[in-house]
């Protein structure tokens, strides 16, 4: 496998490859949108978002409530603050979105992302793995000969952080969840 | 009570308890189960188009001229896309639809199966919401939930997507009073803190402006009396979007005429110029605002709206109130009048003689001919001579649907059926044939241009058919006049592909179809050839050779301000000055 080349700061780069670099004026928000639980629902939500040419950083979703049919959708967006408020109006508009709650603008929240990355090394790199990995509290969820996985969570900044340091150790792989939030109390 | 029925009769049973008489369709391999019930009752009529877009417009114009839902039913694949131009058509334009439309049957779902097409993928951007119901019992559930859906809050098209095999099973039919609708209960009371700083503000104004559009239309009779008592007591001057017209009668005495790109002079500059704009259901359209950063530069803007995020998407507003245009309204009449009903009186007065200053313009003059038809005149003669009746009016889109906006008057809403927010070549005709339908004994006429007709030409079969006595107008440029007009005006007057070559000759079209034909070019001819019309018991095509070469103003052209508006082909002498046109 080749090492990854992951330039810093690229848990900013979306999946769907929609974002515009980051612009002054441009917030950052953490929207959890509840939702019915029914086929088709991330396809309305994401659709919108490309549609109407909204950014998406990055998305989680998973069913939350089982006997309620509601699922949680997590998406971390940017834009200027009209347009950002253009985004809830238009997500609170989708007939299966119940709630749309903005964890930046809506008082304390907490928000976690988990990341697995894998690292080639023999001898002395293995050594400096270990020993970040222990700086950052990731855990070891998979170890061979010649390589280790982590599990790290935390902030996004945190990964970009533990994933910028091993780097040069050979991470040749991350996979990273996106963020989840909640709010505090 | 439950009973058990089949699929396709749940669907029936389902239509008649939502108290649909009408269905606008098209059959086909997928839903065959559907028609043979349609066949086995007589609540329902159905009407068999020509083409399925024809019959969504159909659908449209019958909901836009009743208030009610129009009902469509087409089959799956080749019959679901094309009625997609139809359901985006009435997304934008907020008219609530339900479309039914076929599918394989379910185990085949995926496989590419035969007239297999995504339908609720296709049409999830363009649905207000839409269903693929995959078991029988939650069908009639689904239907009833489309209703709801499509007629509350902002009103919007919806689709239901059923498999064959859905049709042909059994299930539990439950009726609309014992489905749940879920959760989906927009909020129509506005806020009571809101509709009293706007009471203050219709105090204090001086420069006051009512800006309304379709949503008052949509929000229903109570909603226009409400607008037109409120604006008569305060004195307030109106203007309306294209989908507005009608709310507000074109005979009242505060009546501007429309605004926007191709609006009155006095409508854009009194909107450039306002101190208080009230926007009543109508969402900033980039038609109606031109250059944002120079809309209405000086005006406190309130904006009443059942749907949130039509408030500040285009244009920041200063009390945003979200709620029914009905509901707003007559509080906000309520409080006003409770207060007294001020209004600062002096100043309201001379912001009126402004406004008559403006009015002398004569913004829609054009130059009359006798040797051509000017489309302008064909238009105000139509209008003269059917200006007794209860008329219904369609259109298609180009010139001759701004003409009909500006020359046509009208008294009553759900008279006027245009594409606006789409802007679909093809509509009048459809529509026009389901407001007959839904209006037996009206007049109806679509104001149609040559090219836009051809469009959906097909259905003139339907008109016939049905014995539905449409009238279609035709003003024959044989051009594509609206972008001839932009050819001429934004791109050095060269005309690529604008002009309708090898045209039908419509009097011998007509006969081909079964109905009568009129053609005429010279102006001496146009009112007994209007009467002619008028007087003939069955659908008409009408073939008004017009000037080719006219153009449509006033004009604000795209980007620009208001205040930059051209009023005549001498447009460089006649624009206005920034300056001069903001009201000190
Ligand atoms: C389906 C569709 N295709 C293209 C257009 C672009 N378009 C707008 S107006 C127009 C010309 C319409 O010609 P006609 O119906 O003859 O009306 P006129 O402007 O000549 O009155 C065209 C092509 C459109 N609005 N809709
Ligand atoms: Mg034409």
């Amino acid at each position: 496998m080749n090492e990854l080349r992951i330039k810093s700061g690229t848990s900013r780069k979306s999946a769907y490859d929609l974002r515009s670099p980051v612009i002054e004026d441009h917030e950052t928000h953490t929207l959890a949108i509840i939702v019915d639980n029914e086929a088709g629902v991330l396809a309305r939500v994401v659709g919108l978002f490309s549609g109407r040419g909204y950014n998406i950083e990055s998305l989680t979703v998973a069913e939350v409530d089982h006997e309620g049919h509601v699922s949680r959708i997590t998406i971390v967006t940017n834009g200027k603050p009209a347009v950002i408020e253009q985004i809830k109006n238009q997500l609170g508009r989708i007939v299966s979105v119940r709630k749309v709650l903005d964890l930046t603008t809506d008082g304390p929240s907490v928000e976690r992302e988990l990341a697995l990355l894998k690292i080639k090394g023999k001898g002395q790199n293995r050594v400096e793995a270990l020993r970040l990995a222990d700086i950052f509290r990731a855990k070891v969820v998979d170890s061979t000969l010649d390589s280790f996985t982590f599990e790290l969570t935390g902030t996004p900044d945190k990964i970009d952080a533990f994933a910028e340091l091993v780097r040069p150790l050979k991470l040749v792989e991350i996979a990273r969840t996106g963020v989840v939030g909640i709010s505090r109390g | 009570m439950t009973r058990s029925m089949t699929g396709a009769k749940i669907v029936i049973q389902a239509l008649i308890d939502q108290g649909v008489d009408t269905i606008f369709g098209y059959p086909g391999g997928a839903v065959l189960p559907i028609y043979d019930e349609i066949l086995l009752q007589n609540r329902i009529k159905h009407v068999l188009v020509r083409h399925e877009q024809g019959a969504v417009h159909a659908a449209e114009g019958y909901a836009r001229s009743t208030g009610k839902v129009g009902v469509v039913l087409v089959t799956s694949g080749p019959g679901a896309t094309n009625s997609v131009t139809g359901i985006t058509d009435a997304l934008m334009d907020s008219i609530p639809i339900v479309v039914i439309t076929g599918q394989v049957p379910t185990f085949m779902i995926g496989t590419d199966a035969f007239q297999e097409a995504d339908s609720v993928g296709i049409t999830r951007p363009c649905t207000k919401h839409n269903w693929l119901v995959k078991d029988t019992d939650r069908l009639a559930e689904t239907i009833h939930q489309a209703f709801h859906v499509a007629r509350t809050g902002r009103p919007g098209p919806v689709l239901v997507d059923i498999p064959k095999d859905v049709q042909f099973a059994s299930g539990a039919y439950s009726a609309k009073n014992e489905s749940r609708t879920g959760h989906y209960k927009p909020k129509t009371r506005g806020d009571a803190e809101a509709i009293l700083e706007l009471v203050e503000k219709l105090e204090t104004a001086e420069r006051p402006i009512f800006y309304t559009g379709g949503g008052v239309v949509n929000s229903g009779r109570k909603a226009c009396k409400h607008l037109r008592q409120l604006v008569d007591e305060t004195g307030f001057p109106i203007t309306s979007t294209l989908m507005g017209l009608g709310a507000y009668p074109a005979s009242g005495p505060n009546w501007m005429g429309m605004l926007g790109m191709h609006g009155t002079y006095e409508s854009n500059l009194a909107m450039h110029g306002c101190d208080l704009m009230i926007n009543v259901g109508a969402r900033f359209d980039d038609r109606i605002t031109g250059r944002i950063s120079d809309f209405s530069p000086n005006s406190f803007r309130a904006h009443i709206d059942i749907d949130p995020s039509s408030i500040n998407k285009a244009i920041q507003v200063n009390i945003p109130i979200v709620g029914d245009a009905g509901s707003v309204l007559k509080d906000l009449l309520g409080i006003w009048r409770s207060r007294g009903s001020k209004t600062s009186n002096g100043a309201v007065r001379e912001w009126w003689q402004q406004i008559k200053e403006w009015r002398k313009v004569d913004c829609l003059s054009y130059k009359p001919s006798t040797a051509t038809i000017k489309p302008q005149y064909a238009i105000q003669r139509l209008e003269a001579l059917t200006a007794d009746a209860d008329r219904f009016i369609t259109t298609e889109v180009g010139q001759h649907q701004m003409w009909a906006a500006q020359f046509m008057g009208f008294h009553e809403p759900n008279r006027w059926m245009t594409s606006g927010g789409l802007g679909t070549m093809g509509y009048g005709l459809p529509a026009s044939i389901g407001v007959q339908i839904a209006h037996p004994e009206a007049l109806v006429i679509n104001v149609a241009g040559e090219a836009s007709w051809l469009m959906n030409m097909q259905e003139m079969g339907t008109a016939v058919q049905y014995r539905l006595p449409v009238k279609q107008f035709i003003l024959n440029n044989e051009r594509l006049g609206m972008v001839r007009q932009w050819q001429e005006l934004l791109h050095g007057e060269r005309y690529s592909h604008s002009w309708s070559e090898a045209l039908p000759d419509f009097v011998r079209l007509a006969e081909a179809f079964g109905c009568k034909g009129i053609s005429i070019s010279d102006p001496a001819d146009v009112d007994d050839a209007i009467m002619d019309m008028l007087n003939y018991d069955g659908p008409v095509i009408f073939d008004c050779v017009v000037e080719k070469h006219e153009n449509c103003f006033p004009m604000i052209p795209s980007g620009e301000p208001h205040n930059k508006m051209r009023l005549g082909e001498d447009s460089e002498a006649k624009t206005i000055d920034a300056s001069g046109a903001v009201l000190v």
